[in-house]
């Protein structure tokens, strides 16, 4: 296989976001817009990385608050009590059913902090022009978008057990700051996920093959 | 943006697409019913054929309208402790949320849950329906940009989850039963999903043009 690899950037052309119609625009155009939908046209998502950089640390703060703070009070007969994320899988794991704290922590504890190192990682190496394997990165970064709204899971759980858990006399459940926090955090990582631009990733591959080489 | 996408004067080329995730520039080949066309670089789905996705898109549509109508307007789960007996829709689950001051978190799972799903479905329809008419509504080319871009927002199936878990949680206190919209939600899914996979924008932008 020795076809040329050439990306459309290389040769000046665009390719539209939204219907994928590929255009040429004359040079000296500040705005150009797709002929076919009318859609602002960029080569690259503009100031992609300091965008995502942006989302990404303010996500970092507040991942400290929503994993500290509780997400629920619970109050009844036998007194009140509150959980964070983590003591909400305990509690799940101590009251036997282990194959649903399972899937709490990977949603609200191993996919959020991945999803922060994952985003960290790709926009240092796009930074650093990177060479190395960079559809594994391709990779990194899909997995990182499709899999991130998983993270709204406890959200959700909080959000119901408030609503039925209205028994005045018995118990109440109360949504705690920790909650804001959280729902905040996977809002800002999906932001900078849908901010970054998979094609800085290849770019510094100029006209070489991405899978068949390693960097130097 | 503007309404008129008409300016001829630039060169464009429909028989070339670059990769929307590496910007590989590559020449698009005819394929067959079902085929989908990946990125010989980084693998990514370019375009797919899928035969009469309109059709398709429209049924699973109109399918979903009425599966999120049920879903709204019925009680989601309910809880019975020594005869009390408390029941919770999406709507109650907001307002719970808001009045005990957790306006954001309310937000939040309103547009997720609610609002975007919704808009999804009527704006898909308000587009669907003419086209498969041969017709175009007016607006068609910003609702169908806005589609694509509020999609990540809506997250019926993580909130199906939630609801789960919720109920296991609860299992050990008191007697939950699952109300109308719990089996609603859980049909929607699929129907979503697939309304979502025979989707084909290339035929849409296909059709848009040839109307225009």
């Amino acid at each position: 296989m020795s076809r040329p690899v050439v990306t459309a950037a290389q040769l000046g052309l665009y390719s539209c976001h939204t219907c994928n119609l590929v255009t040429q625009a004359k040079r000296g155009h500040r705005e150009v817009v797709c002929p076919r939908c009318g859609h602002h046209l960029h080569m690259r998502k503009p100031d992609s990385i300091a965008r995502a950089w942006a989302f990404l640390l303010a996500g970092y703060i507040l991942y400290i608050p929503a994993n500290v703070m509780p997400i629920m009070h619970t109050s009844s007969l036998f007194g009140a009590q509150s959980d964070t994320i983590m003591s909400g899988v305990i509690y799940l794991w101590h009251s036997g059913s282990w194959h649903l704290a399972l899937i709490v922590f990977i949603a609200s504890i191993l996919v959020p902090s991945a999803k922060l190192l994952g985003m960290t990682f790709l926009l240092i190496s796009v930074q650093r022009r990177s060479l190395w394997d960079p559809l594994q990165r391709t990779r990194m970064y899909r997995i990182i978008e499709q899999v991130g709204r998983w993270s709204m899971l406890d959200i959700f759980v909080v959000a119901i057990l408030v609503a039925l858990v209205q028994l005045q006399s018995l118990a109440t459940i109360r949504a705690g700051f920790g909650a804001v926090a959280f729902g905040a955090v996977v809002v800002l990582t999906m932001f900078a996920a849908m901010e970054f631009d998979p094609k800085l990733i290849w770019d510094p591959q100029g006209g070489r093959n991405g899978s068949s080489i390693v960097g130097h | 943006m503007s309404s008129s996408p008409h300016h001829s004067t630039r060169l464009n080329f429909p028989s070339l697409i670059a990769c929307h995730d590496c910007d590989l520039l590559q020449r698009r080949v005819l394929l067959h019913a079902g085929e989908v066309a990946r990125c010989r670089r980084c693998g990514a789905a370019l375009y797919r054929n899928l035969p009469n996705s309109i059709d398709r898109a429209l049924a699973y549509t109109l399918a979903a309208l009425v599966l999120i109508l049920i879903a709204n307007a019925y009680p989601i789960v309910g809880l019975e402790v020594s005869g009390n007996r408390q029941m919770a829709s999406l709507y109650g689950t907001l307002h719970a949320l808001w009045v005990e001051g957790r306006e954001e978190v309310a937000l939040l799972v309103g547009v997720t849950t609610m609002v975007t799903p919704i808009i999804q479905i009527v704006l898909m329809l308000y587009v669907l329906i003419p086209l498969r008419l041969n017709r175009m509504a007016q607006g068609t080319i910003p609702v169908l940009r806005f589609l694509s871009t509020v999609s990540p927002w809506s997250m019926m199936e993580v909130f199906l989850l939630g609801i789960l878990v919720a109920l296991v949680k609860l299992e050990h206190l008191a007697h939950v039963e699952t109300g109308t919209a719990m089996w609603a939600f859980a049909a929607l899914i699929p129907v979503l999903i697939a309304a979502g996979r025979v989707f084909n924008p290339d035929e849409i932008w296909e059709k848009v043009r040839a109307l225009s």
